[in-house]
């Protein structure tokens, strides 16, 4: 799959956004005034600077608001519902934890549901598509959801909790890559099935593509590119997103060791993230002789 | 609506004869221009005369080599177009409602003025029948050409899809696949017409005709055995050449 730098950086950053905003309106840390606000503003910034960056992968953002309108069938749409409830409320946690020093704990417990319950949709976006083997996997969902809630417990400085979570998600990562390595072929769709011309893959061959130059359907679905990289880059990806921060954390807390472990995380996350899309392979490829 | 129905009153859709495609591409050049004339914004062109050509089209026509162990290997013609899936996962995933599946007919369409591109549908397609237009940045895809076929300001001759009108070697059917005495559901019936990918579940309406057995080389020509030319065995000359050269 193409991997297009509007949905990395949406998907990184909001994903790291919303875990933030969840532990902050669960009330880790619980701090106000000040300390609050640039907490909250970081959330905020990066959950909404991810989803304003979706918008830029869409060929029509100005009918965008339509997107509201088919919750009870698309994914798209039950996270466009939930990003606004999990926004909306954390807005309120918020403001009554910065300027009148008050816990709403119901709202913050809703605001920290409808977060994590954004970044559940946004992985049921790939999740869903049988056409990609490697995305259609309950591992899908559970990879985005711990990388939100380790990279959250990053973000709100909860140390003790952020190093196993960070451990375990770059478990959960490589397992997923075991698995994924052998959706494509697990799933059963070959050149065979998709052209029902013989029972037996192996005999059947792309002869002719229908045109010389390339399509849409190439672009965003057979891209290669930097795929002969991939083992290297899940080594850096790895080390960057969860070796490094747990390092970091692990020696003596100073401001300058944690915001390494964030610069690390977050530019191992968009390795990984990158890794997700262009490793990712559309069974139309089979049509091309492509994967 | 993004739902799909729970059962349509037809299920129109085509059927495509692998056996008599011969490959010309004339249904894709009609495709491409009917659509670009009527119904919804035109099947656009980049570099239309560059280096790099690329454009949006509803129908492609691929070739593949089939070598059975046993069989001629052979080419096949594939034309591909959208299959109007009864279990259509690019509709269910369009969050704007953009994309549908017809009631009264089945077939799959996009309401233009309501998508905004994310291409979400054209990933849930396994037979990349959706392409986004590169300059209107809306997704295209075959209407089954909805503005011919119930267009009673055509000739009869003329209210089919644009692609089955065009094809030289009458490798396209259209009809309703609903109807088990429809003419193209008796071919599809009689000729073993089959799903692509059936595996993804998506029940697709149209059906593709497989190539009829071609006939086996040993039965084409009865003075072959007459002119078996090479024995497998060397003897004479070259018998004593061949046991020279292995010598040496």
């Amino acid at each position: 799959m193409h991997p297009a730098p509007s949905v990395i950086i949406f998907t990184t950053l909001s994903g790291l956004g919303f875990g933030l905003l969840a532990f902050l309106c669960l009330g880790y840390p619980s701090a106000g005034g000040i300390v609050g606000f640039i907490f909250f503003a970081i959330g905020f910034g990066l959950a909404i600077g991810g989803l304003l960056s979706s918008t830029f992968h869409l060929g029509h953002p100005e009918r965008a608001i339509k997107a509201f309108s088919q919750w009870k069938s698309s994914w798209l749409s039950r996270e466009a519902w939930l990003s606004l409830f999990a926004l909306t409320l954390s807005g309120i946690y918020a403001l009554g934890r910065i300027f009148f020093d008050i816990d709403l704990t119901i709202i913050g417990f809703l605001s920290a549901f409808f977060c994590i319950a954004t970044v559940f949709a946004t992985s049921m976006i790939y999740a869903q598509l049988k056409t990609v083997p490697r995305w259609n996997s309950r591992i899908t969902p559970i990879t985005f959801l711990i990388f939100s809630i380790a990279g959250g417990a990053l973000l709100a400085g909860q140390i003790s909790m952020a190093l196993p979570l960070l451990a375990l998600s770059g478990v959960i990562q490589i397992v997923s890559w075991i698995s994924g390595d052998k959706a494509f072929a697990k799933s059963g769709t070959n050149l065979a099935t998709a052209t029902r011309l013989t029972s037996n893959s192996n005999e059947i061959r792309s002869f002719e593509s229908p045109h010389t130059g390339t399509n849409y359907l190439l672009q965003e679905f057979a891209y290669k590119v930097g795929r002969k990289h991939g083992a290297k880059l899940r080594i850096i990806g790895i080390i960057l997103a969860f070796g490094m921060p747990i390092i970091f954390l692990s020696i003596p807390f100073s401001h300058l060791m944690a915001l390494l472990a964030v610069i690390s995380h977050i530019v191992g996350i968009f390795v990984i993230r990158w890794l997700f899309f262009a490793q990712a392979e559309h069974v139309v490829g089979l049509y091309y002789g492509k994967r | 609506m993004t739902l799909l129905p729970e059962r349509t009153e037809k299920k129109l859709g085509l059927v495509i004869d692998l056996d008599t495609c011969v490959g010309c591409h004339a249904c894709v050049v009609s495709c491409k221009g009917w659509n670009t004339e009527n119904y919804g914004a035109p099947l656009s062109d980049e570099n239309a005369f560059g280096a790099n050509p690329v454009g949006s089209f509803l129908n492609r026509i691929h070739s593949y080599e089939v070598s059975p162990a046993d069989k001629p290997a052979h080419l096949v013609h594939f034309p591909k177009s959208c299959l109007h899936c009864e279990n259509a996962p690019c509709v269910t995933v369009c969050p704007t409602g953009a994309s549908y599946k017809r009631v009264e007919d089945g077939i799959v369409l996009v309401n233009e003025s309501d998508c905004i591109g994310c291409g979400l549908c054209a990933w849930a397609c396994p037979y990349g029948a959706r392409e986004m237009d590169p300059v209107e940045k809306v997704m295209k895809k075959c209407t089954l050409c909805v503005d011919r076929i119930y267009n009673e300001n055509l000739p009869e001759e003329d209210q089919v899809p644009s692609c089955v009108r065009t094809c030289p070697a009458g490798a396209r059917h259209f009809g309703d696949l609903g109807d088990p005495n429809s003419d193209v559901s008796i071919l599809v019936e009689e000729r073993g017409g089959t799903d692509l990918m059936p595996e993804q579940g998506t029940l697709p309406v149209n059906k593709y005709l497989p190539p009829r057995p071609k006939n086996q080389m040993d039965d084409t020509d009865i003075l072959a055995p007459y002119l078996e030319p090479i024995a497998d065995e060397p003897d004479g000359f070259f018998k004593w050449l061949d046991k020279t050269l292995d010598g040496i």
